[in-house]
């Protein structure tokens, strides 16, 4: 819109143009007060867009973690060297990331975006798994790191419901890799925060 | 109209001059980098292409052009050499930085720690053992 244009705007339009965009974008809050009617509808929807865009790339991002995830455990349990007890903990965690990845595709397919599928091969270092421990060492590596993946999406979701959802998976990541630290032996809360 | 437009100039630079400036680092400690890199193995790690693609040989490296990893549009045409200023810029806030990236991150935000991470990652990532 330009300049001439806007002067034919009334100031109660404007006002109005200001108080519905505010709050629905932040990034072009002066923008929108300044545009009004189809222009700014345009602008909010194209915002909104965005961001359920992102939302989707973020729910992707933590959909591909939980596949790794899952394969991660296939693997762990088909090295033969987890013994009875943690063998079932393993097949359980490896349940919970599928429960993790059935959520998050559903999620996904709410909003319209498109799940990303598990690959078909993953790069794990197999030749380093010789012992129970060495797996899980392994699965703790990646128990930690899914829990980091979700501290540092949580922040930037549009979607306050999807914040909730993903927090709860990132505490449950965080159980799984408390347990699997303690089962190791060493301390399975080290910090008070985790990053 | 003209007053209105004045008070939203105003209102811009005002905000512009009052918004912190960028926090000047110390220089980075690769030790302390490390550290900070447990986060990114969430994703990625110095060998493998994984939800991330590999970290060997990333600086120097043009965005979006490592062979066998599948970099989203956005990515591939971002167009920058990954060294330590446009890594510093990038790691802030990737999502910003590189709209329609599939980093879904929200960034480190810490000069400090971007500062000791970017100097892990320059040792790391050239590290003729790992990086074979």
């Amino acid at each position: 819109m330009t300049i001439e244009k806007l002067a034919r705007v009334s100031p109660a339009e404007r006002r109005r143009g200001f108080l519905t965009g505010f709050g629905k974008i932040t990034l072009s809050a002066t923008a929108i007060a300044l545009l009004t009617g189809n222009e700014k509808l345009a602008l909010v929807r194209s915002a909104s867009a965005q961001m359920t865009n992102n939302d989707v790339t973020i729910l992707n991002t933590a959909l591909a973690l939980e596949h790794e995830g899952i394969a991660a455990y296939q693997v762990g349990a088909e090295t033969g060297l987890l013994q009875k007890p943690v063998l079932a903990l393993a097949v359980q965690f490896q349940g919970q990331h599928k429960q993790h990845a059935d959520a998050l595709e559903k999620a996904i397919k709410k909003l319209g975006g498109t799940p990303v599928t598990p690959r078909k091969d993953y790069d794990f270092p197999k030749n380093k798994l010789k012992t129970q421990t060495d797996v899980l060492a392994f699965a703790a590596t990646l128990e930690k790191g899914a829990a980091s993946a979700y501290l540092g999406t949580i922040p930037i979701l549009t979607e306050r419901d999807l914040a909730r959802q993903l927090a709860s998976i990132l505490g449950d990541e965080a159980m799984h890799w408390a347990i699997l630290r303690q089962a190791l032996g060493q301390n399975p809360v080290p910090d008070a925060f985790i990053s | 109209m003209s007053s209105l437009i004045a008070s939203c100039l105003l209102a811009v630079l005002t905000v512009g001059l009052a918004a912190p400036r960028a926090v000047q680092a110390a220089a980075g400690g690769p030790a302390r980098g490390e550290v900070v890199y447990q986060r990114c193995l969430a994703c990625h790690s110095l060998e493998n292409n994984r939800v991330g693609p590999r970290h060997c040989g990333l600086f120097g490296r043009r965005a979006g052009t490592l062979k066998g990893y599948s970099y989203s549009t956005a990515m591939k045409n971002y167009g920058v050499i990954w060294n330590e200023k446009t890594l510093d810029h990038f790691l802030e806030n990737p999502m910003m930085a590189v709209p329609g990236t599939k980093m879904a991150y929200a960034g480190v935000k810490d000069a400090q720690e971007r500062a000791d991470l970017i100097a892990y990652l320059k040792k790391a990532t050239r590290d003729s053992e790992t990086c074979k």
